[in-house]
């Protein structure tokens, strides 16, 4: 299977634009709970699923929607779920952190680092009933902290199960920069037990297909597991409405509403001594500072934005995708929105 | 008297406590984050994010406060525990027992519970009775910020593992970080007696296992925790008007259960309607059953409980979650 870069351009924004109209519905308040959008993942996502083939799974968490959207199930389907109707992909019962399509064979948890254990069991089916046939586990860096996903990357090595591990690096735990409760090396992490782990740029698109497409022949091929570990940045942040993202974008706004009580907090009497009182304050202004710094202001940090400037010697045929790809997410939603009032 | 709401309540007794004994330190996900008034004030010593760990944070809470310190460790959903439920269930539960009674582990494990704001059946669950079951765990449901506040205290003075579990729905900022994410677009049915209310100048921890009677009534009882006693007495108005008298129990304390309020609220009245968010099989609403018949107490008996997974689209969830309606139509049954 050749790298095809209008394809992979083609699916990425289709997943964008979809997810942007989550985003509107959500904000609308016509779609409740929390909402984790994949937006700013897509490279990660597309570099793997568009060489997915019949008969392999997906074990996914709680930002699913772009990897099943990429993977063939009904748009119109995964919307009306979300908006928790009874035509919805599983019924309305699940929403977007509980995505399940038997036919793909893929499943999702809110559970961080449940992925592990899921695709282990898919790639444990599928060597006795699928040959050849792998399944992927999604999620991010935080996961790498979460027992059960290294015991499954264990299980996976020791029992050479067609596994790709693909780790979603933003350097964010929920709202917890990783760096800080993280120790050693992800990389070396799977090596140590015995998983080839490829370190690459989960921005470019074409740098995680490459490193996909060897993981998988070689866990189609019986060789077992592998590791991908893919930079990227969440544009939303861990979640819609987060605090931080609201913070570095509306900073007058914002600010006030957690300053007072920090404030009045900090000058009561008994409590710590001065100096870990700082510390503490240093410790909320770094996070303040991380979100200002936003690396999501930068389009070099988006990879549909990379994708698209490797196909610009082709201006009227990307017109044509690109008209083509709004229009359909356009009517699918559309369709998804028929007899909903808001 | 000062006004509060419910997790400002439970974070000032918290600071209260903090402030007067030192073993006390809080760990757990994003708690610098979500405790960011605690942080300035007592520092990141005390105050400290912990990984995506469960098994091992939460186990090491328990070995923490085995050993010296008094640690309240927090996850971000009751639903989570199920990742650890190893240092729960096999270590807390069982120290005092398997050391003799000679060694106990004072740890605080804090979560948020409940639904009602359509996150779905993974991130909603109430699970007390689930806790509940294991013989050497404290399970405490606060419903007023009162309550939480002087739970809170007492969970910090307990001297072996308590799960202290503030409910979603009356946590203004649980509420907003997990539901609204500070939309205007999305309605919930929040009890406002529950989420905002008089609370003490100076916190004093309230006895364990004590249940009281939020409304007095001569013809049934309805006794449940959490946001189930808010729909209890708005369930108990509405039959007012209909000339049943409703009294209201609020157990606060799931375990250990205040048997004898139970008992004592059920003879007055000869009607039991329990009413419990958690799962209606095997839990707290056939507890207070069994409390009722082996006191031998004669009476009627109903319940209003979550019977299935909790459905992720809203009006599903309405119906699933017990509400008023199904409250008042249980009362009504045994009435007849």
């Amino acid at each position: 299977m050749p790298l095809e870069p209008w394809l992979l351009y083609e699916i990425m924004l289709r997943s964008r634009l979809f997810e942007e109209a989550i985003a509107g519905l959500w904000h609308e308040g016509l779609i409740s709970g929390e909402m984790h959008l994949g937006t700013g993942e897509e490279a990660v996502v597309a570099g793997v699923v568009s060489q997915l083939r019949d008969g392999d799974a997906m074990a996914l968490d709680h930002r699913g929607t772009a990897a099943l959207l990429m993977r063939g199930v009904d748009p119109v389907a995964l919307l009306r779920e979300l908006l928790g109707l009874p035509d919805g992909l599983c019924g309305g019962m699940g929403g977007h952190m509980h995505l399940f399509s038997k036919e793909y064979l893929a499943a999702s948890s809110g559970i961080v680092g449940a992925a592990g254990p899921t695709a282990a069991g898919f790639a444990l089916s599928a060597q006795y009933l699928r040959p050849g046939a792998i399944s992927v586990a999604f999620f991010g860096e935080g996961a790498m902290n979460q027992g059960m996903l290294m015991e499954s990357m264990n299980l996976a090595s020791a029992w050479s199960l067609p596994v790709l591990f693909v780790c979603k690096d933003d350097g964010w735990a929920i709202a917890t920069q990783t760096d800080g409760t993280t120790g050693g090396d992800l990389d070396e992490r799977a090596r140590g037990l015995g998983v080839p782990a490829a370190d690459v740029d989960g921005l470019e698109v074409s740098a995680v297909w490459e490193a996909a497409a060897s993981a998988i022949e070689r866990a189609r091929a019986g060789l077992g597991p592998s590791f991908i570990r893919a930079r990227c940045v969440h544009l939303e942040a861990h979640f819609l409405g987060f605090q931080l993202t609201k913070a570095a974008r509306h900073p007058l706004r914002e600010m006030p509403k957690v300053a007072g009580p920090i404030t009045r907090s900090l000058l009561r009497s008994s409590g710590a001594a001065v100096r870990d009182r700082v510390e503490g304050v240093r410790a909320i202004l770094a996070a303040a500072n991380a979100a200002q710094r936003d690396p999501r202001r930068d389009s070099a940090n988006d990879p549909i934005v990379r994708a698209r400037a490797a196909l610009q010697s082709d201006p009227a045929r990307l017109e044509d995708l690109e008209d083509r790809v709004g229009r359909e997410v356009g009517d699918a939603c559309a369709s998804a929105l028929e007899g909903v009032s808001a | 008297m000062r006004t509060m709401s419910f997790t400002q309540a439970a974070d000032d007794a918290l600071a209260q406590a903090m402030a007067d004994d030192p073993r006390i330190v809080l760990f757990g996900e994003d708690v610098p984050t979500l405790r960011r008034d605690l942080l300035v004030r007592f520092g990141p010593r005390r105050v400290r994010g912990a990984p995506i760990s469960e098994s091992a944070f939460v186990g090491a809470g328990i070995a923490a406060a085995m050993s010296g310190l008094r640690p309240v460790v927090e996850v971000y959903m009751v639903d989570f525990l199920g990742v650890c439920t190893d240092a729960l269930l096999n270590h807390a539960a069982k120290l005092e027992t398997f050391s003799g009674g000679k060694w106990t582990a004072p740890v605080v494990v804090r979560a948020p519970c409940g639904g009602g704001y359509g996150d779905g059946g993974q991130h909603e669950q109430s699970l007390w009775g689930w806790l509940a079951h294991i013989p050497g765990l404290t399970v405490l449901v606060p419903s007023t910020p009162a309550d939480a506040g002087g739970l809170m205290l007492a969970a910090l003075q307990h001297d072996g593992p308590v799960v202290f579990l503030e409910h979603k729905l009356l946590s203004e900022t649980w509420l907003e970080f997990l539901g609204s994410g500070a939309r205007s677009t999305v309605k919930f049915d929040v009890p406002a007696e529950g989420t905002r209310g008089e609370v003490p100048k100076r916190w004093e921890p309230l006895p364990i296992g004590n249940a009281v009677r939020r409304r007095t009534g001569e013809d049934a009882v309805v006794a449940s925790v959490g946001v189930g006693v808010h729909r209890a007495v708005e369930a108990a108005q509405i039959l007012d008007a209909e000339g049943i008298s409703t009294a209201v129990l609020d157990l606060r304390s799931v375990s250990p259960l205040d048997k004898a309020a139970v008992c004592e609220a059920v003879s007055e009245t000869g009607r039991l309607v329990v009413v419990d968010e958690d799962y209606e099989g095997f839990g707290l609403s056939g507890e207070l059953s069994a409390v009722v018949l082996e006191a031998g107490i004669p009476c009627t008996y109903a319940r209003v409980c979550t019977q299935t997974t909790i459905p992720y689209a809203r009006q599903m969830e309405q119906q699933v979650l017990p509400n008023t309606q199904r409250i008042c139509a249980s009362v009504r049954q045994l009435m007849e």
